[in-house]
């Protein structure tokens, strides 16, 4: 058995129109994954507020529902991610803005500062409906990264826990690792047969992560192993978009080397444009 | 080892084609490096100084196969402006710069360079460089030599030329301009005359034959002078001691001005563009089907330079005429290339006195035909054909070409092209946002290789979709999906098209998908897309994908409409679009009977900001007889839909390997294991995974959630057809 990835949620709320949609998903979520709720309000508290966020919650009392209501004021950001620290929330939910006319999604300032700096776990919603909409597709990266093994664990646990049918683990495969430019026929054939030796070692990875993963959270979901070519990162959400993922499961970037130093930027493209609900994993 | 012996063999049973065919191409070779160079204003020898080192160092080094190098047609308005105004010694100078550029280009491997430039900027860069040598050459072809500031005052005294050539009375003008409009008329009708013996000398060197034939008739027969004016005969072709004895001198001393380093610029600009793309049209003709090693060729070509420039030649390119000559005469390696240089050293050596008995405006007139061959009306109609905006930049580049230069020339194209692609989008952001993202994915399905783009492709990114196409063999299918992009533009709806004729060639597919709800303003194939905020029911045009649909349909003798029809009851009562909403269907084949209905489809799930719009291929089957309903699946998708409806997975009897592959679900348990017999069974565990459903009457099958191609599309009706059959 998996240790409970998941004890507490947290979720930061304006009183806009997305407010009772924000809610209803935080709160399955909560039952979901059995955490107690924390719905944080950057603002002064009052009596209104709590009548309005109690009413909504009232609907899930029959689930027997634990939450709390934090109201302080302040700079959003800080509020938030001090918040989080505070009540040990280790998955904190952000909406999603939508960008107008065009049918694309964003994170947006306030919550990309967030994003940057928070230390838990991650969910960016761009959908949030007050209907439960089933999650039938998780889309997770198999990046050769230590945190790998812990994101598709945790990906393997959601997939549990939000019944999802289909568990889809990518591999993103850098161009620098073929190694080979692809100027005629000799240099295409070597850089196919590199391509084939690092789609198979990848699987095999893969596989042994699979392995250690206890059998009741891999038997009841399909597994694919999907070997992308791109750019480590961004790819993936592309892939995500096209193969209609519910969920995208992603490592948090590492800031080590130079070369995890540019990663970050990967993560702004995702950020600009999601793809599908976000969740990052720390 | 067996293998090189084998690869040995065939070389030297190639060789004897490969001689012939170096051969003709050295017939063209000679009288076009005369006149390149001299249309230039460099000495006429040094264009064959050029053919000569291009054509041995490129054989020995370069990376391309069937190709042929030397003096190019585009460099000649360049090189007049280099030779001008730096002089001969100090262009020189400026041409070994340009193959150092060059090499270096190939060293770190640009040879994707060509690649940002849009193809209706270069048309009109070519157009220009065809009416700078029109021009220029026009007057002397009919023996008026004239010197003028501007190019368009060339061009404008045409007209001038003519009259003054009706009206000479100097008899040596009149045989001089008679032999430049003879030489010009056997360019003209050389194509059109189909006789085997005529065609075994290319049009070329019937001129350059005939005017020595000419000079020796009067010479040895009639005992007269040459009537030909002396000033319009070519002069300065040295003995071919002289060209080993007296290697010109090269001025380095203007290095440190500028016109030096626009003089190299622009030379290494046209160089490369001219190089790249004539390996890549070569590279479609080639029997072999072998890929170049552009970069390699371009190291080949710097070296050839700089070698060319020492000796007194020009810049080497890959020129496409006579690569295509040399195809069609039967080479099949590099060592064509290598024999056209050593055939062209064996005629200097034996011939270049005789070469002196042609006349100039015989050899202009070649020169003029070129020239017009390149700035042809037929050029500005095809461009008019795909679209008015390809006009504009076309006549922009081609304008500024002549007036200002070749390197503002093709900038302002450039500009003017991302000018017209913001107007169209209406909108700076679409490009601004999105130029630095990795807007490509590519991976492999089970057979064949996936490439979605998303949000545009123009010219400024085509480079990203290339190297990912680059990197597929051309025996593979490939699948180019567009319908996350929003704007396509020409060149890379061009460069697209010559990819489809690659892999068709080589025996693999290339298919474009998802630019039919994409909206344009003509009917040619490679007109800009751009997405359609509201689709629009009645389309101006089909696509490709469109038109192969129809062939398709022509083929299997089905009716094919590619309307958007509103109107799908017959869809109402699958399982499968209980949640969806049917937005229309198009593109639909159906068959004789009606039973067998193809279709493309467009769905939405969800509402309002939870929608999500999904397009897919799908075939319907209309059935004589009724069965129970069920739905087929591989992945357990719709599990819980049914489960949900109370429907679980229906184990079939001793098919174990069926039951495990596959989700069966359905009401009605007992008769849908009657229905499934064990040869309904045996079609489905042999045949390709389809989602299968019934809704009692009739049949759905589709495969994935995206259009299918055109290949796709074949055989999800063969599966139909053949499942109909097995059911009924």
């Amino acid at each position: 058995m998996l240790p409970k990835p998941f004890k507490t949620i947290g979720i930061g709320v304006a009183f806009s129109p997305n407010l009772k949609a924000n809610l209803y998903e935080a709160a399955r979520l909560a039952l979901f994954f059995e955490c107690k709720l924390v719905i944080i309000h950057v603002g002064k508290t009052s009596e209104e507020k709590i009548k309005i966020l109690k009413n909504f919650l009232d609907n899930f009392k029959n689930e027997k529902l634990s939450y709390e209501i934090f109201f302080k004021p302040g700079n959003p950001v800080d509020v938030i991610l001090n918040a989080s620290e505070e009540k040990n929330i280790d998955l904190l939910i952000i909406g999603a803005a939508k960008r107008e006319k065009l049918f694309t999604y964003y994170v947006g300032s306030i919550a990309r500062k967030i994003t940057r700096k928070a230390k838990c776990c991650l969910l960016l919603l761009i959908n949030p409906s007050i209907e439960r909409v089933p999650c039938q597709h998780i889309v997770v990266n198999g990046l050769e990264d230590p945190k790998t093994e812990q994101t598709i664990a945790t990906a393997f646990y959601i997939g549990l826990k939000l019944k999802a049918e289909k568990l889809t683990i990518v591999e993103e495969i850098k161009q620098n690792e073929i190694d080979v430019n692809v100027e005629d026929d000799k240099s295409l054939r070597k850089a196919q047969i590199i391509k084939e030796r690092l789609r198979n070692r990848e699987r095999s990875r893969i596989n042994h992560i699979i392995e250690d993963i206890p059998k009741e959270y891999t038997q009841n979901i399909a597994i694919k192993s999907q070997p992308v070519f791109g750019t480590q990162g961004y790819s993936i959400g592309h892939y995500a978009q096209i193969a209609r993922a519910d969920l995208l499961i992603m490592n948090a970037p590492t800031k080590m080397s130079f070369w995890d130093r540019l990663f970050p930027h990967d993560i702004e493209h995702i950020l600009t444009e999601l793809p599908t609900d976000v969740l990052i994993i720390q | 080892m067996s293998k090189k012996k084998n690869n040995i063999k065939t070389f030297f049973k190639a060789l004897p084609k490969n001689i012939f065919s170096g051969f003709v191409v050295s017939l063209i070779a000679l009288p076009l490096g005369l006149g390149l160079a001299m249309a230039s204003e460099a000495p006429p020898i040094a264009g064959v100084i050029a053919a000569v080192v291009g054509g041995i160092l490129v054989s020995l080094l370069g990376g391309s196969n069937v190709t042929i190098a030397g003096p190019g047609n585009g460099l000649v308005g360049v090189l007049l402006v280099a030779i001008t105004t730096l002089g001969l010694e100090s262009a020189y100078a400026a041409i070994i710069c340009s193959g150092i550029i060059l090499l270096v280009l190939g060293f770190l491997r640009l040879g994707k360079l060509a690649d940002f430039f849009p193809s209706s900027a270069i048309q009109g860069m070519l157009a220009a460089i065809g009416l700078i040598i029109l021009g220029k050459q026009f007057h002397i072809m009919l023996a008026h030599r004239i010197k003028r500031k501007d190019t368009i005052d060339y061009l404008l005294e045409i007209p001038y030329t003519i009259n003054d050539a009706v009206h000479y009375d100097n008899t040596g003008l009149v045989f001089a301009a008679i032999a430049g409009v003879l030489s010009f008329l056997i360019m003209i009708f050389y194509s059109k005359i189909r006789n085997k013996y005529l065609q075994l000398i290319p049009a070329p060197m019937w001129i350059v034959i005939l005017s020595i034939a000419f000079s020796y008739y009067f010479e040895l027969v009639a005992h007269e002078k040459n009537p030909i004016a002396l000033e319009y005969m070519i002069s300065g072709i040295p003995e071919f001691s002289e060209i080993i004895a007296q290697l010109p001198t090269v001025n380095f001393s203007k290095i440190a001005t500028f016109p030096f380093w626009t003089s190299v610029l622009a030379l290494t600009l046209i160089a490369s563009i001219e190089s790249l793309l004539s390996i890549k049209a070569v590279d479609k003709l080639d029997p072999e089907k072998r890929r170049s090693n552009v970069n390699r060729d371009l190291k080949a070509l710097g070296l050839a330079t700089v070698g060319s420039g020492f000796l007194g030649g020009l810049n080497v390119v890959t020129v496409i005429a006579r690569s295509s000559v040399n195809v069609n005469n039967g080479a099949s390696n590099r060592s064509s290339n290598f024999f056209h240089a050593l055939f062209l050293v064996v005629f200097i050596v034996l011939f270049s006195t005789q070469l002196q008995r042609i006349p100039l405006p015989a050899l202009m007139a070649i020169l003029v035909y070129t020239g017009y061959k390149l700035a042809a009306p037929e050029n500005i109609r095809k461009i008019f054909k795909i679209g008015r905006e390809q006009l504009i930049i076309f006549f922009v580049t081609l304008l500024v070409t002549l007036k200002v230069g070749l390197i503002s020339g093709i900038a302002s194209g450039v500009f003017v092209t991302f000018i017209i692609h913001i107007i169209i989008n209406k909108s700076f952001g679409l490009f601004g946002r999105n130029l630095l993202k990795p807007n490509v994915l590519m991976y492999q399905e089970d057979r064949n290789y996936y490439v979605s783009v998303k949000h545009f492709c123009s010219f400024l990114n085509f480079y990203k979709l290339k190297s990912k196409i680059e990197a597929i063999p051309e025996t593979e299918d490939v699948i180019v999906d567009f319908s996350l992009c929003k704007f396509v533009d020409h060149t890379v709806m061009e460069n697209l098209n010559n990819y489809q004729e690659l892999f068709i060639k080589r025996g693999g597919h290339f298919e474009v998908l998802g630019l039919d709800l994409h909206d344009t303003d003509s009917k040619h194939p490679f007109a800009l897309r751009r997405l359609l905020p509201v689709p629009k029911l009645i389309k101006n045009s089909l696509t490709r994908r469109q038109k192969t649909i129809d062939e398709l349909a022509e083929d299997y003798k089905l009716n094919y409409t590619s309307k958007k029809v509103r109107e799908t009851h017959f869809l109402d009562n699958f399982l499968f679009f209980r949640t969806k909403k049917i937005n229309y269907v198009y593109n639909q084949l159906i068959d004789k009977n009606e039973t067998l209905n193809t279709f493309d489809i467009e769905f939405s799930e969800g509402e309002f900001i939870a929608k999500e719009v999904i397009r897919s291929t799908m075939l319907h089957i209309k059935l004589d007889k009724n069965i129970p309903e069920f739905t087929l699946d591989q992945e357990g998708f719709l599990e819980k839909v049914y489960a949900f409806a109370g429907f679980k997975d229906i184990p079939i009897e001793n098919h174990t390997d069926f039951s495990n592959r596959f989700y069966l679900l359905g009401e009605d348990a007992q008769a849908i294991q009657a229905f499934f017999t064990d040869e309904i069974t045996h079609f489905f565990e042999s045949n390709p995974y389809y989602h299968v459903e019934s809704n009692g009457r009739d049949l759905l099958i589709f495969g994935r959630e995206r259009l299918a191609s055109i290949k796709e599309i074949k055989a999800l009706y063969d599966f139909g057809k053949r499942l109909q059959q097995v059911v009924s």
